[in-house]
């Protein structure tokens, strides 16, 4: 006997996504899952950030990684609630692991809450956390040609922020060639280009994050 | 990628609608899986071979329907398979589009008595 079924197998996932999501509404949190290839700046864009709305947005971030607490100490010593996630080889955070972090964070105060994705272009887009934006980061020494390579990740994001473009002249970086590919993608991806190490492009980057938050 | 908790998944999916539906073996899976879903069949079959003894979907044969990834072009409408970066429409060579197929992963039906 044929039981039809049409259930996506990360279902359980998307349901505890959602539930995190209302949470998240209810207390007028944004939410960012940040994602990018491992050392393209993710941690180093967070903190920018921080530095530029800390006046302005109280802010949290969840830090996922395989092991170690060096990205949530960086958070914790500007003073900033901070979480760690080790996931002890999971590729990915899901909404479950974000669900069993959140009591550790002073949800009632805070207007913005980063989560710091384990650095992988690949497994994070098919694991809802309950995020309302998806940013992602390139960096230029990753090369141009990633959006055509990892054509799940970059048109999952509603923000694409590339990263050290302060290494254009060292490299055979071309840009044209990659904002061809994410526009293919999404003509709607927000696009910013940053030098997290210069601060170039920081600002532009976090006005358009206060704006998003306003809208909340 | 993650096959393993992945195929935990199918099957309890799979064994939650077989109760429901009041049978005592689960004969086979029928799963859908994207291009770009970044889910390998053989992965998940070894796997589930191992979880699923000793549970009513023991020996359950896993049926994998393969989804193509598709643009619908944005300048023209047309809709197309692509692979790598051959991302030109056929039709007026505009680069990209919505992807509209290729992201699936679900489990269509199973076969149970």
């Amino acid at each position: 006997m044929r039981v039809p079924i049409v259930q996506n197998i990360l279902s359980a996932n998307d349901q505890i996504a959602q539930e995190n999501r209302k949470l998240f509404d209810s207390k007028h949190i944004l939410v960012l899952n940040v994602m990018a290839s491992p050392g393209a700046g993710k941690t180093r864009l967070i903190e920018r950030t921080i530095e530029t709305l800390r006046d302005r947005l109280r802010i949290g971030v969840i830090e996922g990684d395989l092991a170690s607490t060096i990205d949530t100490e960086r958070i914790s010593r500007l003073g900033i609630p901070a979480v760690q996630i080790n996931t002890g080889g999971a590729c990915h955070l899901d909404a479950n692991m974000i669900r069993a972090a959140l009591p550790r964070l002073p949800l009632d105060q805070l207007d913005l809450l980063f989560v710091e994705n384990v650095g992988n272009l690949v497994c994070p887009t098919e694991f809802a956390l309950g995020e309302h934006i998806r940013l992602v980061i390139a960096s230029t020494p990753e090369g141009h040609d990633k959006p055509y390579k990892y054509p799940g990740m970059f048109s999952a994001a509603d923000v694409l922020a590339l990263n050290k473009i302060d290494l254009l002249p060292l490299l055979d970086f071309d840009l044209a060639s990659f904002r061809r590919g994410v526009e293919a993608l999404n003509p709607n991806t927000a696009f910013f280009l940053v030098s997290c190490k210069t601060g170039e492009g920081v600002q532009a980057w976090a006005d358009w994050l206060l704006a998003r938050q306003s809208e909340r | 990628m993650h096959e393993l908790a992945v195929t935990q998944n199918v099957l309890q999916i799979a064994l939650e609608h077989a109760g429901r539906a009041g049978a005592k073996r689960v004969q086979r899976i029928n799963l859908v899986i994207g291009a770009l879903s970044g889910i390998v069949d053989d992965s998940i079959q070894f796997y589930f071979d191992f979880v699923s003894q000793g549970t009513p979907a023991e020996g359950a044969q896993l049926s994998f329907e393969r989804v193509p990834a598709r643009f619908r072009c944005r300048a023209c409408g047309q809709e197309f398979e692509f692979q790598d970066d051959n991302w030109a429409c056929p039709a007026c060579q505009a680069l990209g589009g919505e992807i509209i197929a290729g992201r699936e992963f679900y489990m269509d039906s199973i076969e149970v008595k």
